[in-house]
């Protein structure tokens, strides 16, 4: 028994639904749009929401790429992408300014993002507020409501227990003054990015069965305190071991044999890009 | 020349999947898919019915596939679900018109139509059985030919639906209130996730896709003591029952125009449960409260366990876990726990990265290490 898939996998209608969920979520910034998501090829937590919206929107044209972890060859990058290619057969590339389309898991890519440019982010949880309020049908309330207290009160103990907020990556954001949205685990460091992006940014909770976006040119605010401002993590006097990039989000690795920590930037194609155009200037100067 | 991205992850992937068709074919013998259909009935209708896809075929292959593990047998299956467009919805399947393969109530020794045994390991010995070792397709053969002679015939598939439900003969003695018939037209979770307070026919949907073991144990929660009284079966039937689907260019108003496309094997545990009722004037009285449990195939202790949790979801007491609906419902689901379980197993060194950080900044008298004092990098990659 042979069974051809359909392109992009899903039949046209589960694509129709799931467009649909992603244009209210465009619709209406930073909520959280439920739908009937499918179960997938590759398991729940491991992308199955990105995946979604990727297939749901990817075109003959267009061109995918997949990070996860800020790595385009990260083994779960991989695999998603291997499954785009075989049931769309479309183009993929590690170059972020080449993609039109580009799935992440826990990184918004160093390298600007421009218009017409779509980023599809991976959420394993979609709810900002499940940290104090376990059910879904309370917090669907509060959000109804724009009651955040909750969401305060807990940075505010976070500051009383331990002198700083410890929310690690997935810091809260402010949607448009509207809604507090969960930027799915990315670090603190690239929340900014996600305001006023040029770029349409989705993202998927398959699992949670929920889509929600933050279109092109929105406020994002992180969540903070006057007296406490929100603060990335920090890489102070740290350069890229590979690229020597200063700035970027790091990797901390460990070196075996020397015993010391080094540093090497986080997003892959970005280093490289910056090694080619080093080794690229070096070899017009030496001429 | 440039620099090239390092293609590890692909490689790793390639030789990983060929690893685990090392594993299912390295004793130089293949599962035939035909005897997997033949003689794993019992994992076949436990896939089934989690996967909430009725293909025994399908089944088979998705357990050869996924060498006897029900968790990638399910998730196979529901995969290929997705991929499936909804061409039509059935009628209503009508349990009293199951042709019935086995019967039994605890509630009444005798029951009108009587209590039938059927094919149950409920009374077999659980003594391993040796000579099955050398069981052979000729041993069967001759086994059968031999029970046929005994029977007169070769048994039929269930009996003529005529069994009056144990259920009727209680609202008969007024010992339970008729429910009502609910006819509001069902949701269906697979093509509009849940919502909170979810419908019954959300609760049932769920509770039937469920994963066999959580099932099972919060129910066993529930009548150990997080909730209810002991519940009895009042009937658990195990038959086929048909299904009809409307004429798709007909009105969709008379059942007699309906088409009838196959019968589907299930199992169905209406449990009772004594509550209390309120009187005129105050008082209260007892009466039975009804349970529901209906599982694609014969699963029978998952069908007894959803009937229990399905009445205590209608009790709703959120002081115990397994009233809350949430919580029951938002976590027996295979694909999902099974999902989230093995995603811990992806990096997240982009995240443990950021908590890194989150860590040191608390530890004041700790500063950022210099490249030269990675001790504590040590210590919390521990
Ligand atoms: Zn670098």
């Amino acid at each position: 028994m042979q069974i051809n898939y359909n392109f992009a996998f899903f039949d046209e209608s589960s694509k129709r639904e799931i467009r649909r969920a992603t244009l209210k979520a465009i619709a209406v910034p930073g909520y959280q749009v439920p739908f009937a998501s499918r179960e997938m090829p590759i398991a729940r937590g491991w992308g199955t929401g990105g995946l979604q919206l990727t297939l749901s929107l990817v075109g003959l044209d267009d061109i995918v790429k997949v990070i996860d972890q800020g790595s385009d060859e990260s083994v779960n990058a991989v695999s998603i992408k291997k499954l785009v290619q075989n049931t769309t057969d479309i183009r993929t590339t590690d170059e972020t300014a080449k993609a039109t389309l580009i799935q992440s898991r826990h990184r918004v890519p160093e390298i600007p993002l421009r218009a017409g440019q779509i980023l599809v982010l991976q959420v394993p949880m979609p709810e900002p507020l499940r940290m104090y309020e376990p059910r879904e049908a309370e917090t669907k309330k509060l959000h109804a409501e724009k009651e955040y207290s909750g969401a305060w009160l807990m940075l505010f103990e976070q500051i009383m227990n331990y002198g700083s907020m410890t929310t690690g990556a997935d810091h809260p954001v402010m949607v448009h003054d509207r809604y507090v949205m969960a930027p799915s685990p990315i670090p603190k460091f690239d929340n900014a990015k996600l305001n006023s992006s040029e770029a349409l940014i989705l993202l998927g909770a398959g699992r949670e069965k929920k889509i929600y976006a933050v279109p092109p040119y929105t406020k994002v605010v992180s969540l903070d305190f006057e007296d406490y401002p929100f603060e990335t993590e920090s890489f102070e006097d740290r350069s890229c071991r590979l690229c020597g990039s200063t700035g970027v989000f790091m990797d901390e690795l460990y070196d075996d044999a020397s015993g010391t920590a080094y540093f090497q930037c986080n997003d892959t194609s970005y280093c490289l890009e910056r090694m080619n155009e080093q080794s690229w200037r070096e070899g017009a100067e030496s001429r | 020349m440039g620099y090239v991205a390092v293609k590890g992850g692909t490689l790793a992937i390639e030789e990983s999947l060929k690893r685990i068709k090392f594993e299912r074919t390295k004793q130089g013998k293949v599962l035939d898919v035909t005897r997997i259909e033949g003689g794993m009935r019992g994992l076949i209708d436990q896939i089934m019915s989690e996967s909430s896809l009725y293909d025994e075929t399908l089944a088979a292959l998705a357990i050869k596939q996924a060498e006897g593990s029900p968790e990638e047998a399910v998730f196979l299956l529901r995969a290929y679900r997705s991929t499936l467009p909804r061409k039509h919805y059935s009628r209503a399947v009508h349990t009293r018109e199951m042709r019935v393969e086995r019967r039994i109530s605890a509630s009444f020794k005798d029951i009108p139509g009587g209590q039938i045994l059927g094919a149950s390991v409920d009374y077999s010995h659980r003594l391993l059985d040796f000579d099955l070792m050398h069981e052979t397709d000729e041993d069967a053969a001759r086994w059968l030919e031999a029970f046929a002679g005994e029977l007169g015939s070769f048994p039929e598939a269930g009996r003529p639906p005529e069994l009056m439900k144990v259920m009727d003969y209680l609202i008969e003695q007024g010992l339970m209130i008729s429910p009502a018939d609910d006819n509001t037209e069902p949701d269906d979770v697979t093509r509009r996730s849940i919502t909170f307070p979810a419908s019954r026919s959300q609760k049932l949907q769920v509770l039937t896709r469920g994963q066999t073991g959580t099932v099972t144990s919060l129910a066993y929660a529930v009548i150990r003591g997080y909730g209810v009284s002991h519940p009895t079966v009042g009937e658990l039937r195990v038959g086929r029952v048909p299904v009809c689907i409307d004429d798709p260019l007909g009105s969709g108003e008379d059942a007699e125009d309906s088409y009838y496309i196959g019968e589907i094997k299930v199992t169905e545990a209406e449990m009772l449960m004594s509550a209390a009722v309120a009187k005129e004037q105050g008082g209260k009285e007892l009466s039975f409260e009804i349970g529901y449990g209906l599982c694609y195939g014969q699963n029978e202790t998952k069908a007894i366990a959803m009937g229990i949790l399905d009445h205590s979801l209608e009790q709703g007491d959120s002081r115990f876990p397994t009233q809350d609906q949430e919580f029951v419902l938002y976590h027996i689901d295979s694909v999902e726990s099974t999902g989230f379980m093995s995603h811990l197993k992806l990096p997240h060194y982009v995240t443990f990265q950021s908590k890194m950080n989150d860590v040191r900044k608390t530890k004041t008298t700790v500063t950022t290490p210099k490249a030269d004092e990675t001790e504590e990098v040590k210590e919390l990659c521990k």
